[in-house]
């Protein structure tokens, strides 16, 4: 039964309670830098998702078996290998978003998120929990992406995955995109905005 | 055995990157044929973008057989070259190579009944790396009929603004050969224009050296072209 409470909640939390991205602050800078359109938000929300659980999977086999002195090292072995694999993949089968994406799916190697997860859980947890804390992470950081992209790719550049959403009567009428929402900073501000309205939601979040 | 001892972390090492390189390469092994078919549909529907034609996604290759009804490879002379395929060649190191000794692919488009456009490459550099294209001529071998541009990484916004048809669709209609004299179009800031009286399109205002770096390949690519559009002008005017 501790098992199964424990199970819901190392699934769960990274959602909302405990976020790598608005909560632990961490994976900022591939927040900044893939979120100008909602198409590569969601490539990358699905890459790392897959990375993060399988990479916790494999340190948490490995875990009793890593000398101590190597261990951040195996963890990036780990990491990288799986990333190259990711890569690969997404060459054969999604060929335009990983043009989209070009050097950040590369850059999942020196997001935070992954070895903040590896060496804080998967280190000390057995396989499935690690899974779970892995894809809750995952989906935690994806859904930032999403909401982050969502914003800048509507206000930015009036599509939503390449669809023109607003409609050219606004436009006619005097509307323009917002040009700095494609901009990187703008995702820093976004994030700082849903950091403000969850701890507006979440009192004990509150740091004083 | 004791986990902290050297001889297991040099073992542990040493497993781990034999383990984790096996599985990298036999992945990429694996994948290569689907990629380079990616590879090569995205160069087919880049082609068919400088003569103005989009496919659609799954029916690239399609399209590319049906509009593309011959490609060859020239040399500066304006010859012939039989034992190169045209979609082999690699315009990137050939435009490094001095200008007689480069393999020159054309494509010939048929975009409508006995209407051809001669579609040549291009590849150049940009500010923060390679920029490449493809130029449609008419069959007058002196007229642009549409023209494709692509980088790898300019700086979105500026630089990266000579993929979008409001740059390349500019190269519509101007003439390479006027007075006689062969003049690759310059690509000049805007308001301003050339000294030499050649034809020209306005740069990407902020994005100085991507422009500069269009007209510069320009330049360099579409010159030893001059002998084989000058041979398509004399056909057409028989």
């Amino acid at each position: 039964m501790a098992d199964k409470i424990k199970a819901k909640e190392v699934l769960f939390n990274p959602l909302s309670k405990n976020n790598p991205v608005v909560v632990q602050i961490l994976g900022i800078c591939s927040v900044l830098a893939v979120t100008a359109k909602l198409e590569p938000s969601i490539v990358m929300g699905v890459s790392v998702i897959a990375v993060l659980a399988f990479a916790n999977v494999i340190i948490s086999l490995l875990r009793n078996t890593i000398p101590t002195n190597i261990r951040i090292i195996v963890q990036l072995v780990v990491v990288a290998g799986l990333v190259v694999i990711v890569d690969q993949v997404l060459k054969a089968y999604a060929y335009d978003a990983s043009k989209q994406l070009s050097v950040f799916i590369g850059l999942i190697i020196t997001n935070c998120i992954l070895m903040g997860r590896l060496e804080a859980f998967a280190m000390a947890n057995k396989p499935w929990p690690s899974f779970l804390d892995g894809v809750g992470n995952g989906i935690g950081y994806a859904v930032i992406l999403v909401i982050v992209g969502f914003f800048r790719e509507l206000l930015g550049s009036g599509t939503l995955l390449g669809y023109q959403v607003i409609p050219q009567s606004f436009y006619n009428a005097g509307y323009v995109n917002n040009g700095l929402m494609i901009l990187p900073p703008m995702a820093l501000i976004l994030v700082a905005c849903i950091i403000w309205v969850q701890r507006s939601y979440n009192k004990d979040l509150q740091e004083d | 055995m004791n986990k902290q001892s050297n001889t297991y972390t040099i073992i542990y090492i040493i497993v781990l990157v034999i383990v984790v390189g096996t599985a990298l390469a036999a992945t990429a092994l694996a994948l290569r044929p689907r990629q380079q078919e990616n590879v090569n549909a995205d160069k087919m529907a880049q082609i068919l973008a400088a003569a103005m034609i989009t496919p659609e996604k799954d029916r690239i290759v399609a399209d590319f057989d049906r509009y593309i009804t011959s490609q060859f490879v020239v040399n500066e002379r304006g010859e012939t070259l039989d034992n190169v395929k045209a979609f082999d060649v690699d315009v990137a190191t050939q435009a490094k190579l001095a200008p007689d000794r480069r393999e020159l692919p054309v494509y010939v488009c048929t975009v409508s009944e006995g209407v051809q456009k001669y579609i040549l490459p291009v590849y150049g550099a940009g500010l923060w790396g390679p920029i490449w294209g493809y130029v449609a001529f008419d069959s007058d071998g002196s007229t642009i009929y549409g023209a494709y541009f692509a980088h790898q990484g300019e700086t979105p916004g500026l630089g990266a603004e000579i993929e979008k048809p409001a740059f390349s669709s500019q190269f519509a209609g101007k003439q390479v050969f006027k007075d006689g004299r062969f003049r690759p179009i310059a690509v000049v800031k805007a308001g301003q224009a050339p000294l030499d009286g050649e034809d020209y399109v306005d740069g990407i205002s902020g994005g100085t050296i991507t422009s500069k770096g269009v007209g510069s390949m320009l330049d360099n690519c579409l010159t030893p072209y001059k002998k084989f559009l000058q041979n398509l002008s004399q056909q057409t005017v028989r």
